[in-house]
């Protein structure tokens, strides 16, 4: 079975919280002590029906305020499928969560409500996801109960939503209509759209083909740690852990470490249970080499053909996540797979306005949410690919070293 | 169709692996938190496979509460043994002992929150910099929002609302002198993926989440064993029952249910058509509706 990652974006009025508690409810994923639980929350509330958007409220100062402030995980699994759902809120100021929960995603679900179409916020969704290139996006078109499940209503939306995509970077765009409230097109299709001939939302879930969101072209090896045993069974043995970012590793290969340029062949891939032809991502392996040399945690193994170029000045988009803003000429540690360095934003160029999509040249004050196309330099030269290309071995954070907190994510261009 | 793709089990895995090996190389003093329960044993069992052919490079730090399953402390000793692994005990007799903490009385007492303060002290006794549980955002609703490294201050407690954001795979490990990490490499595994994963592996596992006739009295809605810690009423009927636990805990808290799953298999069967979430049967959770956040803000596991 294979594992689909996706993320939500929507806010409380879209229905979002509710169309996830019916997807997990209606694939008999909540169990029976959840629901009493939900149960009597909901009757606490004065509520007639079963609150199904309670399910996916975590913290305390959420189900209190009934609004979610965090990412939260939920899992779920068909016979079919293995779903692990980054539940996102969807306000402006939650930007920072929503690029948080898409930084892992294959796939990410953009509700739309069938009355209002597309809005400031369904824009600012799709373009977060562009942004961190997540490879499908389903746009559910819900509510459609309060539109009176009309197909014209839908395809206006759909006409909107294409319109507006065409100016953004998205690959696999679908479209479902449906009702979370009353369930239709979500887990079982209902009687009130025969008019759609597309698969239910979880059809289409359980079917989109995400075994080629991987990089198998550009060989990518960025090494965690050195593993030397010292037993006498393995005396001589100097392995390198990692987990293969980008193409097919092959025992045998001619091999390049970066920096230090030096080459050598692969002799092994190993695991505890047995050596393995060739390793791919996101497999994490033990590789070891003919030759004995120097590589430590940060270098990265590629193919000699195909090498990234080390870069100490990168171009960057960068969303800023924390409440204090970047301080001129401050230092942060910049990690990038398993390497890090120090580095400073040299050059802010510009801001995005994430809800018209508008450069913004003259205000360059980047704020908490901001996003803004900056350049980074470093202490020493990172070995990146390009975002679109690679989204292991394209992305940086920035760590202030004052706090230690996470401030920043960038994509490198 | 291209043959590069994972199982659910093999992407989880490689996952964790990358986990731990990110403690090994970020941390100065890790250690795996150890229960004896399933999923601190697939834990040790995934640190083992990312360093193999050296020996896991850490100790495994087991919480005493002195209310033990004599199973689970056999099943410990042998692990450590077979791995020649360290162990590092922090007793909870020993905190009550020293008047660090006081125990509860009356018929529903339980070690289980006087195990937080023995807890942050045996790190800070030891160092440790980064403790590794086996603890799954599916359990539990607070446990939902857990990161992968998950930031304590300088009094062990976790702030909710003020996490490190985590994107992509880069983790980031700085703190202060003074604070620690927990780190939770099986964070995105359901319990159904542990059980499966026991099976494909052939982790060896204590007998007690087996189906086995066992002396049990039925209290508050489980079969909870009867043991040398719990205080019997009048009322309470001793009876041996097929019973196995789902998970487990103190023996003064963890309750059993009434199963015929004497094999992996058939464990696996029964949890698919379980329909009551595998904490249910944990007093400890059932305190009130936030229960596990409270602990947890405090230092918990």
């Amino acid at each position: 079975m294979e594992l689909l990652r996706f993320t939500t974006a929507g806010s409380v009025d879209d229905g979002k919280s509710t169309l996830i508690g019916r997807l997990l409810y209606d694939s008999k994923s909540i169990f029976e002590d959840q629901v009493q639980q939900i149960e009597q929350t909901s009757k606490k509330k004065g509520l007639e029906h079963v609150d199904l958007s309670l399910f996916t409220d975590g913290l305390k100062d959420e189900r209190e305020q009934g609004i979610t402030i965090d990412v939260a995980y939920r899992y779920f699994a068909t016979p079919k499928r293995k779903f692990i759902i980054a539940d996102t809120p969807g306000h402006v100021q939650y930007t920072r969560n929503m690029v948080t929960g898409a930084s892992t995603a294959n796939l990410a679900l953009i509700l739309v409500d069938a009355r209002n179409g597309v809005i400031e916020q369904t824009k600012r969704h799709t373009f977060i996801a562009s942004l961190l290139q997540i490879p499908h996006i389903f746009v559910c078109i819900n509510k459609m109960d309060l539109v009176d499940y009309s197909q014209e209503a839908y395809d206006r939306v759909v006409k909107e939503y294409t319109d507006f995509a065409a100016k953004l970077n998205v690959k696999d765009v679908r479209f479902v209509p449906m009702s979370a409230l009353h369930g239709d097109n979500v887990v079982s299709r209902g009687e009130n759209m025969s008019w759609y001939e597309g698969g239910t939302l979880l059809h289409n879930l359980e079917t989109v083909h995400i075994s080629s969101d991987h990089n198998l072209r550009d060989c990518r090896f960025p090494v965690q740690t050195v593993i030397r045993p010292h037993s006498d069974e393995y005396h001589d043995f100097r392995g390198y852990a990692g987990r293969v970012a980008g193409g097919v590793f092959k025992k045998g290969d001619s091999v390049v470490a970066l920096p230090s340029g030096l080459e050598s062949k692969i002799a092994a891939i190993h695991t505890m249970t047995g050596e393995l032809e060739e390793a791919f991502p996101p497999q994490s392996v033990t590789i070891t080499l003919e030759d004995d040399i120097d590589i430590s945690r940060g270098d990265v193994l590629v193919r000699s053909e195909n090498r990234p170029e080390g870069q100490q000045d990168l171009d960057v988009m960068l969303c800023w996540l924390n409440a204090n803003p970047p301080r001129p000429r401050a230092k942060y540690v910049i990690k990038h797979t398993t390497a890090e360095a120090r580095a400073m934003i040299t050059d802010i160029q510009y801001k995005m306005d994430i809800n018209t999509l508008h450069r913004m040249e003259e205000d360059k004050a980047i704020k908490m949410n901001d996003i803004a196309r900056v350049k980074i330099r470093s202490t020493k030269p990172l070995f990146a690919d390009d975002y679109t290309v690679n989204r292991v071995t394209g992305s940086i954070i920035l760590v202030d070293e004052a706090t230690n907190e996470t401030v920043a994510a960038g994509m490198v261009r | 169709m291209s043959n590069y793709s994972l199982t659910h089990l093999e992407e989880l895995e490689a996952e964790a692996i990358y986990v731990i090996r990110e403690v090994y190389a970020q941390f100065d003093n890790p250690a795996i938190l150890f229960s004896g329960g399933k999923d601190s044993i697939v834990v040790t069992h995934l640190a083992r496979k990312a360093f193999w052919p050296a020996k896991i490079p850490f100790p495994l730090v087991h919480i005493d509460t002195g209310h033990n399953f004599p199973e689970t402390m056999e099943f410990r000793d042998n692990l450590i043994k077979e791995m020649s692994a360290n162990l590092v005990v922090g007793s909870v007799q020993q905190s009550i002992d020293e008047g660090a903490v006081v125990e509860e009385t009356g018929m529903n007492a339980s070690r289980n929150a006087l195990q937080t303060t023995t807890l942050l002290d045996t790190i800070e006794a030891n160092n440790f910099d980064a403790c590794m549980g086996g603890a799954r955002r599916d359990e539990e609703k607070a446990r939902a929002k857990e990161r992968f490294f998950s930031h304590r201050d300088d009094f062990g407690q976790w702030d909710p609302k003020n996490q490190r954001p985590e994107l992509w795979n880069l983790f980031n490990g700085k703190k202060r002198m003074g604070e620690h990490f927990r780190v939770f490499p099986i964070s995105n595994w359901t319990e159904m993926d542990v059980w499966q994963y026991i099976l494909k592996e052939n982790i060896a596992i204590p007998e007690l989440y087996f189906a086995k006739e066992r002396n049990v009295i039925w209290r508050n809605g489980s079969w909870l064993p009867v043991s040398e810690f719990i205080t019997l009423k009048d009322t309470d009927e001793p009876q041996m029952k097929m019973v196995r636990f789902r998970t487990l805990g103190d023996i003064t808290i963890t309750g059993g249910q009434e199963s015929n799953a004497d094999t992996l298999e058939k464990i696996i069967q029964e949890v698919a058509s379980s329909r009551q979430t595998e904490r249910g049967n944990r007093e400890d959770d059932k305190r009130s509706e936030s229960a596990m956040e409270d602990r947890k803000r405090q230092g918990y596991f």
